[in-house]
């Protein structure tokens, strides 16, 4: 009897919002009276980071500073239509509408700028501290806040924009599969260690360490977050979770957090994350999405591992001790592989 | 610990790093209220006489519904009212109608037969919880329990028990066909060809999106003849458009908010809360809150469904692998929900991120009396890479190469030709794999390091080629038992190679200005390499494209101008300024308000954690 080191490696892509497109995203941006920016959106935050990536995204587009944008989001009387948050879309269609909006709105701020500054608006310039300036002349200057009080109660005009953005939709043909999925896909690939008692068939994930191509972090710490915690719920996912451990017999089928096996904060896994960066050409400053694709290598990546450490093949998932102890008894004993790599 | 770099390194000519706010760790915008607990979510919206609504629910898998005597639960303390199934306007509905994918065949209570477990069959309104429970509990339902089908490949067999009246045949209708074909080249040919075949069948578990919040929804008469609806949905359209065609009423008189919520993971897509808590508010002109409990989220809400895959793989004695051929069955449970769209997403991202010249897959999206599945992170893909790179691993034994070296040598690269015969691009696999294994000490060979992403394609990669068709699997032909196999069928018929449609992109910009402008768009745009097809007609939403031959079979993809390259200068020059008017407005001061603003509830005997948004 022993504890089996084992090691097991999976890499993926991943696809990029709605399958075959047509699934539009809508923005608006607005300015208050004295230059602040309100961006009104239907997208849903389900934590991550939804309104925190648009904001940015507004004020990288409009050249103003973080501080000067809000975003306000889901109110079916306000916010313009979206499909929602799901399929990777987030940032990748809702952020390009906020790029759209913010631009539209830009160009009115820098409209508005040069009639105060008397230059042509290609002259201009922002800073993103809050100020536009002439091109090559720092010291002709212009706060974004002047700007939108002359624009509103001297000019006349709104500081605003529109945006929408939409995939065209396409269809399947029926004989080849041939489609237009998706523009662009992310990327990922990992290494899994763990180990396997040959008694208990218990596993126990050791570490990862992984790479995953995100397109561009927008924000590095919204990335993080994502990688982390997709990485656990994929290792959830492949040892532990099942809403019917007695299937085909569907008795049992766990009813709270109790009975519904997910690994806790004991079992979190030290990952060493690398993060690619290879902007997509149609994304928002290239960002692809990393929330879906995060946990997908894991799954694979562990039965591998497994396989690896005991020379048992689950290829049905959860990975459970019993399924490894049936393998290592059927095998007569384990059969550690070696070390890959090595 | 965990820890976390960024190779810059890597790519770093095709972007631009110098962003005032893209690329940096700002803290979210809603944190604050998040760590100090006082973010308002859907249930934090109460009412004063909130009622309550809960469902009857069905404990057999199959099973018709003779009759309901709900009497008692009718004379129970504090039951408001009793909700039918004939109670609702329009009860029968498919989520994806909403973008016309598929038929209505779900309703939002069931009135004659239930199909699994947990399937609504009345509700009542009461003004607790826990009256509404007991009430529940004392209605009397009368079962004929009907013979049930748990395993997609039983439920496809002639003799399965029918689960979904609106699809017979125990599958989506993918017409003409009752699954999803890809087909590219000639698997056959290339089995045949290869020195190795290996070949096994992978499964996936259903599991719970586990969301922290459970489903739930709380609606209330507006004034206007409105209903305002706090809901946790991931798409707030989507609930709204559910709704309004549940219930037979113009959007107009719905107003959603939402958009903080507490975790989704795809399932809270589905939409069955908002219409349940709307009606509620309709029949008895009260808020009502309609809200599972964690059993209800775990046994009844949609999990990630279960999934098989057969795949079968010919690989040459070097680790090119030369054919590959899937067959796969998503188990939609009772409904179909949003299972149809994993058929044809999963197709889509076949054969994995690998360049192999002869695919072939029949995907089916099956109807068994289990649990209607939905979206879970990864939806429609976490199974198929599951079962692809455990598959990976077993040709990389079976021809003794290294496991990375395998998926190195069979990556896709910028410029080759996918089975969905579109072109790869801004591909990055091969760069993940190199990291990966450096950061874990995992020994690749130099000539592997030396690979790139944008590299290694040839001609070959690039073609389409002659693709082996066949007409099997016409929807009725595998109840009629006419159907033996569900594995993807040897051709009787030959596509020319080179021939493909039209790439699909980003519709370009309405007006000028919301382009953005070259040199603010922060990373390259490559100019297209091809010039727009000979003739491409605008193929109408959702239609399928028919493939034409192209007219240059040696250069396969031909892509229309970019759309999404921004023109050099897209906004039009500034007006000339204008003479400053006589009279100018007094310049107004900005805004500042009187007192400065204060977070938290300061009123005597009141709690400071108190959510303003409790109106009692």
């Amino acid at each position: 009897m022993a504890i089996h080191p084992g090691r097991g490696f999976a890499c993926i892509n991943y696809p990029i919002g709605m399958n075959l497109g047509g699934d539009p995203a809508q923005a608006l941006v607005h300015a208050t009276p004295d230059g602040k920016f309100m961006v009104t959106l239907s997208a849903i935050d389900l934590g991550q980071g939804m309104k925190s990536v648009t904001r940015q995204i507004a004020a990288e587009a409009l050249g103003v500073p973080l501080e000067d944008v809000h975003v306000d989001t889901a109110d079916s009387d306000t916010g313009p239509h979206d499909m929602g948050s799901f399929a990777s879309r987030g940032t990748h269609r809702v952020g390009n509408a906020v790029i759209r909006a913010a631009s539209e709105a830009r160009a009115q701020m820098m409209d508005a700028a040069s009639e105060e500054l008397e230059v042509s608006a290609t002259d201009l310039d922002t800073d993103g501290q809050g100020n536009i300036h002439v091109k090559g002349a720092p010291s002709r200057t212009i706060t974004v806040a002047e700007t939108a009080i002359a624009a509103q109660f001297k000019q006349g005009k709104t500081l605003s924009g529109r945006g929408i953005f939409l995939i065209e939709p396409s269809g399947v043909d029926p004989d080849t599969g041939e489609m237009s999925p998706v523009t662009t896909y992310a990327h990922a690939a990992l290494v899994i260690d763990l180990t396997v008692d040959d008694e208990t068939g218990e596993v126990e994930v050791t570490e990862i360490n992984s790479a995953y191509e995100v397109g561009r972090a927008l924000n590095p710490k919204l990335v993080e977050q994502q990688l982390i915690g997709g990485a656990w719920m994929g290792v959830s996912h492949a040892l532990y979770e099942t809403t019917e451990p007695y299937y085909p017999d569907r008795a049992h089928g766990p009813e709270d957090f109790n009975s519904y096996l997910m690994p806790g904060p004991g079992e979190i896994v030290p990952h060493n994350i690398a993060v690619l960066e290879r902007p997509a050409e149609d994304a928002p400053y290239g960002g692809k999405g990393p929330g879906e694709m995060c946990a997908n290598p894991v799954l694979p990546a562990i039965a591998n591992a497994v396989y690896n450490a005991v020379g048992v093949r689950v290829d049905k998932l959860p990975i459970t001790p019993e399924k490894i102890l049936r393998g290592i008894e059927a095998n007569g004993g384990a059969k550690p592989q070696g070390r890959p790599g090595a | 610990m965990s820890s976390i770099e960024f190779r810059k390194d890597l790519f770093a000519d095709e972007r631009d790093d110098n962003l005032n706010e893209i690329g940096k760790p700002k803290l979210r915008q809603d944190i604050e209220g998040h760590v100090r607990g006082r973010t308002a979510y859907y249930d934090d919206h109460l009412f004063d006489g909130l009622l309550h609504m809960r469902c009857v629910r069905s404990p057999h898998h199959h099973a018709r519904v003779r009759s309901i005597d709900s009497a008692g639960a009718e004379r129970m303390a504090g039951v408001r009212r009793v909700v039918r199934a004939s109670d609702v306007p329009h009860n029968i509905n498919t989520l994806l109608s909403l973008i016309g994918f598929g038929r209505d065949d779900e309703q939002l209570i069931a009135d004659r037969k239930v199909a699994y477990k947990g399937e609504p069959v009345l509700a009542i309104i009461a003004e607790t919880e826990a009256q509404a429970r007991a009430a529940c509990a004392a209605v009397r339902v009368d079962w004929e329990v009907l013979p049930h089908v748990l395993d997609v490949e039983e439920a496809l067999t002639p003799g399965a028990p029918v689960v979904n009246e609106e699809y017979p045949n125990n599958c989506f209708d993918y017409a003409p066909y009752d699954h999803v074909k890809l087909r590219f080249g000639d698997v056959e040919a290339g089995f045949a060809q290869a020195d190795r075949i290996v070949e096994a069948t992978y499964e996936m578990s259903p599991i719970e999106q586990a969301p922290i919040e459970t489903c739930g929804a709380i609606a209330a008469p507006e004034t206007s003849g409105r209903y305002v609806c706090h809901t946790g949905t991931q798409a707030l359209f989507f609930s709204l458009g559910t709704t309004a065609k549940l219930l037979d009423m113009p959007s107009s008189k719905l107003h959603f908010i939402g958009g903080t919520v507490g975790g989704g993971f795809g399932g809270k897509v589905d939409s069955l809360t908002e219409p349940m808590a709307v009606l509620g508010a309709v029949l008895t002109g009260k808020p009502v809150k309609f809200q599972w409990d964690r059993e209800e989220e775990m046994q009844v809400g949609a999990p990630r469904g279960a999934e098989r895959w057969i795949i079968k793989d010919g690989v040459m004695a070097d680790g090119r692998i030369v054919a590959r051929q899937f067959t796969g069955f998503f188990d939609a449970g009772a409904y179909t929900r949003l299972s149809s769209y994993a058929g044809t997403k999963g197709t889509g991202h076949l054969p994995g991120p690998y360049s192999i010249p002869n695919v072939a897959s029949n995907v089916f999206c099956v109807y068994t009396n289990r649990t209607p599945a939905t979206a879970m992170r990864g939806f429609g893909i976490t199974g198929v890479d599951f079962a692809i790179e455990c598959h990976m691993d077993r040709v990389a034994e079976a021809v003794g190469a290294d496991p990375i070296h395998l998926r190195i040598l069979n990556a896709y690269r910028d410029g080759d030709m996918k089975a969905h015969r579109r072109r790869a691009k801004n591909c990055a696999l091969v760069e993940c794999c190199q990291v990966a294994a450096g950061k874990a000490g995992w020994r690749v060979s130099p000539e592997d390091m030396a690979a790139s992403s944008k590299t290694g394609t040839t001609a070959d990669r690039q073609a389409i080629p002659e693709t082996a068709l066949d007409e099997d699997g016409r929807i009725g032909d595998r109840k009629a038992g006419r159907m033996p196999s569900a594995r993807p069928a040897k051709g009787t018929k030959r596509l020319p190679a080179g021939t493909h449609g039209r790439d699909h992109k980003a519709v370009p910009v309405q007006r000028p200005d919301m382009q953005q402008l070259a040199e603010r768009v922060g990373h390259r745009v490559a100019p297209e390499r091809d010039a727009a097809p000979a003739a491409s007609p605008t193929v109408p939403a959702r239609a399928p494209d028919t493939p034409t031959p192209a007219t240059a079979p040696s250069r396969p993809t031909a892509a229309p101008p970019a759309t999404s390259s921004p023109p050099a200068e897209a906004r039009p020059a500034a007006a000339p300024p204008q003479p400053m008017p006589q009279l100018q407005p007094a310049q107004p001061k900005p805004y500042e308000p009187d007192t400065p603003f204060r977070q938290g509830v300061r009123r005597p005997g009141v709690s400071r954690f108190l959510s303003g948004s409790r109106r009692r």
